[in-house]
């Protein structure tokens, strides 16, 4: 279990009134940025390769290799984007950044729009954490008073404009070119890649989108450079993150720790080991959207990068989902199938088809009215969803529903020969 | 005639400072007038279409593609239960099943004197405090079917409920 001290991100989270720009600064916040402005910044993006850190919004992308692909002569204004619209279910660790620590991410939004050369900025933040939103606003205003935003930041050459924008309830808005059409006023229709949003994105214009986690955790790295960073965890999986647990625990929560580190020991340590000594019958490691892992598996896997891999999962945005024994998989898939049938933004007809066909054919099965031929039926409408579409909604509604079909076979075959829920669900 | 009130108009002309096009300021726009009316209503799109210089067409599909927008009026109390996956394993649905016990309404439903109604949303990101209701805009967590009976009770009553901020 990684100390207190060694934390990243939520070292000072208990701090009374963090969210003052005065207290975030007794706890050395703003020095960080001090420290940026005298560096150059192709500087900063070395040192942010340096640390190894990837993406913690669910695709872990290298964030100094995202942030390197910005064309910075082209004579366009480039735009950094924060992406707060976590909604993946199981996830809600930029939460606990956003209310309680605001000033870390704003922090670290002005030194990364330092190093991408960026002039203007938004917050977009889900609509839903409208508290949340309050309290960046202040935090951003608080900062503008201060002279960390706007023109001639402590009076170097480097100006920054900084909006919080709220999204208004659409999961969609979360895939960064679906935030980009959302923040200009559109539906949030995702765009084909490439142009990447580097090189086209907000307006036509060179586009960096970063989510909470990855960009609070800019700061710390340059405090304390990137080779420190790269210490925690492991190769290609370096540094810390932000665990969300929840379900059948204990301590629910959220909870920092580095990456690589057995999942196992997550659960017991930081969760406190399962509610009333219930028996685990899966967990799902990263968000609703990675595929689940069978108790055999959860005590080998370790929380990286690769290692995930040879489980058939992702670590996805960190969202950590424990399920008892005694809860059907199947009307936890019926929940999960409705959710993306009801975010598909409807643009591809693999998605907006597919999504409907799963939700339809998994709510038959567990309300009893299963059919042999369903499981051929999944399988074959899961592929058809996958690789066809113009972002990767369409693969996150069936991957986890082929991994359920895989791992956990006998629920199905349960409710489908009986013709009724064996954990005695009524409906 | 509709009109923004001179609060909520001098807010949509700092609006307009801070976005790069009108557009843009459509979705700040429509939670503006979501505060002001309640809802966004046929009438309301055309004001707002004529405000930003886009066409009618353009706020129509974004009203109706993003959930937080109201179609219609919702009534005073917007009892909004997260059902997805966390939460109903936490017992969301004996939340909804305590919420009709109270209330005489299901999903979708709204209550006669226009004071409430329920909705299921998604994933309100409170997973490790579930179940959850978000009540307009705050959020109450770690509810049992008592405590949302309680939390009702109060609202109804005009009994002090504290707000997120107060409770955060």
């Amino acid at each position: 279990m990684l100390a207190k001290e060694k934390q990243v991100l939520l070292r000072h989270i208990d701090t009374p009134e963090l969210k003052k720009i005065s207290v975030y600064e007794d706890t050395g916040g703003y020095q960080a940025l001090k420290k940026a402005l005298t560096m150059k910044p192709d500087e900063i993006i070395e040192e942010v390769k340096k640390s190894g850190l990837r993406g913690r919004g669910g695709a872990g992308f290298p964030t100094g290799m995202k942030w390197s692909f910005v064309p910075f002569n082209s004579g366009k204004p480039i735009y950094l984007l924060c992406n707060a619209d976590e909604s993946e279910p199981g996830t809600f660790k930029d939460r606990v950044i956003i209310e309680k620590n605001p000033h870390n991410l704003i922090e670290g939004i002005i030194i990364s729009s330092y190093a991408v050369r960026c002039n203007k900025s938004y917050i977009y933040i889900r609509g839903e954490y409208a508290y949340g939103a309050r309290v960046l606003q202040k935090a951003v205003e608080e900062a503008y008073a201060k002279g960390y935003l706007g023109k001639n930041i402590l009076g170097s050459s480097h100006s920054l404009e900084l909006v919080v924008h709220r999204g208004a309830g659409a999961y969609i808005c979360g895939e960064e070119t679906g935030l980009i059409s959302s923040l200009e006023g559109k539906k949030g229709y995702p765009r084909l890649k490439p142009p990447f949003p580097a090189v086209q994105g907000f307006l036509e214009c060179p586009t960096v989108v970063n989510n909470v986690e990855t960009l609070s955790t800019i700061p710390w790295i340059l405090n304390n450079t990137g080779a420190e960073y790269a210490k925690y965890g492991k190769e290609k999986s370096t540094g810390t993150r932000l665990y969300c647990l929840s379900g059948w625990l204990n301590k629910p929560g959220t909870y920092e720790d580095v990456l690589g580190m057995p999942l196992k020991e997550l659960l017991e340590t930081h969760g406190g080991g399962m509610k009333n000594g219930a028996k685990l019958k899966a967990v799902i490691p990263g968000g609703s959207s990675t595929p689940p892992l069978t108790p055999e598996e959860v005590d080998k896997m370790t929380m990286d990068y690769d290692d995930v891999g040879k489980y058939g999962t992702f670590l996805g945005s960190g969202g950590v989902i424990v399920i008892p024994e005694h809860f059907c998989l199947l009307k936890l898939l019926e929940r999960l199938t409705e959710f993306y049938w009801d975010e598909s933004c409807g643009q591809c007809t693999p998605c907006r088809e597919g999504t409907g066909w799963l939700y339809k054919i998994i709510e038959g099965i567990y309300h009893g009215h299963g059919k042999e031929s369903d499981i051929a039926d999944i399988k074959k409408t899961a592929g058809n969803m996958m690789g066809t579409t113009i972002c990767a909604l369409s693969d996150a509604a069936a991957m986890p529903v082929l991994g359920y079909l895989k791992k956990f076979p006998h629920e199905f075959e349960a409710h489908i020969k009986t013709g009724k829920c064996p954990y005695g669900e009524t409906h | 005639m509709i009109a923004f009130s001179p609060e909520n108009e001098s807010k949509f002309q700092t609006l307009l400072t801070k976005y790069e096009t009108k557009r843009s300021v459509l979705l700040p726009a429509l939670h503006l007038a979501q505060e002001q009316w309640g809802f966004i209503s046929p009438e309301i799109m055309v004001f707002l279409a004529t405000k930003l210089d886009i066409p009618p067409a353009h706020v129509y599909e974004v009203v109706a593609f993003y959930t937080m927008f109201r179609k219609k009026d919702m009534g005073q109390y917007f009892l909004q239960v997260c059902n997805n996956i966390t939460c109903t394993m936490m017992g969301s649905e004996e939340i909804i099943a305590a919420v009709r016990e109270e209330l005489g309404i299901g999903l979708n439903e709204m209550t006669e004197d226009k004071m409430f109604s329920l909705v299921p949303v998604q994933c309100l990101g409170s997973c490790d405090t579930a179940p959850v209701i978000q009540v307009n805009e705050d959020y109450f967590e770690k509810l049992s079917p008592e405590t949302v009976k309680s939390l009702i009770r109060k609202l109804r009553s005009g009994e002090k409920v504290e707000s997120q901020e107060e409770r955060c």
